[in-house]
């Protein structure tokens, strides 16, 4: 299955993802499907990441994860969060396909993130949802 | 799942390098990851054992240019090809585009070249993608060891064992010289677009 997203449609996550986060100092924020292609992303000129094999292991990651929670009986766990010392990762999945992945330091509270994350998330899927649905 | 972007005029592809253990699937990325280095602008990602095999995948994004006015990335995975790895294996395949199947020439393989074949449909049926429709390209690998005196299945035979039915383009192939590497690359590459194009009209 091949998907399409136009300029319209990615300048509107584009300015989620930029309102949402950058705002609140998240160092960088990114939208994946779960092939591992990068959908969009926002850093505010502040990361150097390779974010084309970030969101190739995060798709493996969540996979991986996923699996292990139907082994225990769970459907899925619908969201990661990996804590560094600095910079920690936050995984959440957006529809069946796609996953929204912010890093953050330690100045950005968890609470507020993952708030943020939510309004992001009903934002972005009513964009996806009308492009995936045929 | 291959994901196309008007906004940058970008398509993502996803091609897998399928096959049973020790097949030479990361030999392959490793030739390619050299040879293109011009063109690769990150390290090849490996999750590998301690034992240096694949535990998971590994992962090489590579630019192609452009293809229509459109910039292709192709992403590049290899999957684990011990049959324990199979949970991992079917997780790689998520949203795959094309796979090249790289097959062991080596006799003593002959049977494992099969099974992972047969695992491949499989693994495919469960993200509702058929074998027979897929892209797909095979590869001879190893085909040098036969300077060594080490006994090879015969082009032939490797030909009917895998792809009697499926008749998918094939190439023998010496992944850690190169030979065909980049042939077989080619191919799926031009194989897949060819289906995405399709896809489009």
């Amino acid at each position: 299955m091949t998907y399409v997203l136009d300029q319209k449609e990615l300048d509107a996550i584009e300015g989620i993802l930029e309102e949402d986060f950058m705002d609140i100092g998240v160092r960088c924020v990114f939208l994946i499907d779960m092939a591992g292609n990068v959908i969009a992303s926002q850093d505010a000129g502040k990361m150097k990441h390779d974010i084309y094999s970030l969101a190739a292991l995060a798709a493996g990651n969540f996979g991986a994860v996923s699996t292990m929670a139907k082994i225990i009986g769970e459907d899925e766990f619908s969201l990661l969060f990996h804590k560094g010392k600095k910079e920690s990762i936050h995984f959440s999945k957006v529809l069946k396909d796609f996953l929204l992945i912010t890093i953050f330091d330690q100045d950005v509270s968890l609470g507020f993130l993952r708030l943020k994350v939510a309004e992001a998330i009903e934002e972005i899927t009513g964009i996806l949802s009308r492009q995936m649905s045929p | 799942m291959a994901f196309v972007n008007l906004k940058n005029r970008e398509v993502q592809v996803k091609i897998v390098y399928y096959g049973p253990g020790r097949g030479g699937k990361t030999t392959n990325l490793e030739y390619i990851y050299n040879t293109f280095n011009d063109r690769i602008k990150t390290e090849m990602i490996a999750i590998k054992t301690q034992g240096d095999r694949t535990l998971f995948f590994d992962f090489l994004p590579f630019e192609m240019g452009k293809i229509k006015g459109y910039d292709v990335k192709i992403q590049l995975y290899t999957v684990p090809g011990q049959v324990k790895y199979n949970a991992t294996r079917r997780l790689v395949l998520r949203g795959v585009d094309g796979v090249v199947f790289v097959a062991d020439s080596m006799k003593v393989r002959r049977k494992s070249n099969m099974l992972s074949v047969k695992n491949l449909q499989e693994n495919l049926a469960t993200y509702k993608k058929s074998i027979f429709k897929i892209p797909l390209v095979f590869q001879y690998n190893k085909r040098d060891l036969a300077g060594d005196g080490i006994p090879l299945l015969s082009a032939e035979t490797m030909e009917k064992d895998l792809n009697s039915k499926l008749k998918v383009p094939s190439f023998e192939a010496s992944a850690l010289k190169g030979d065909n590497v980049v042939r077989t690359l080619k191919k799926i590459i031009t194989l897949t677009m060819t289906a995405l194009e399709k896809e489009f009209k």
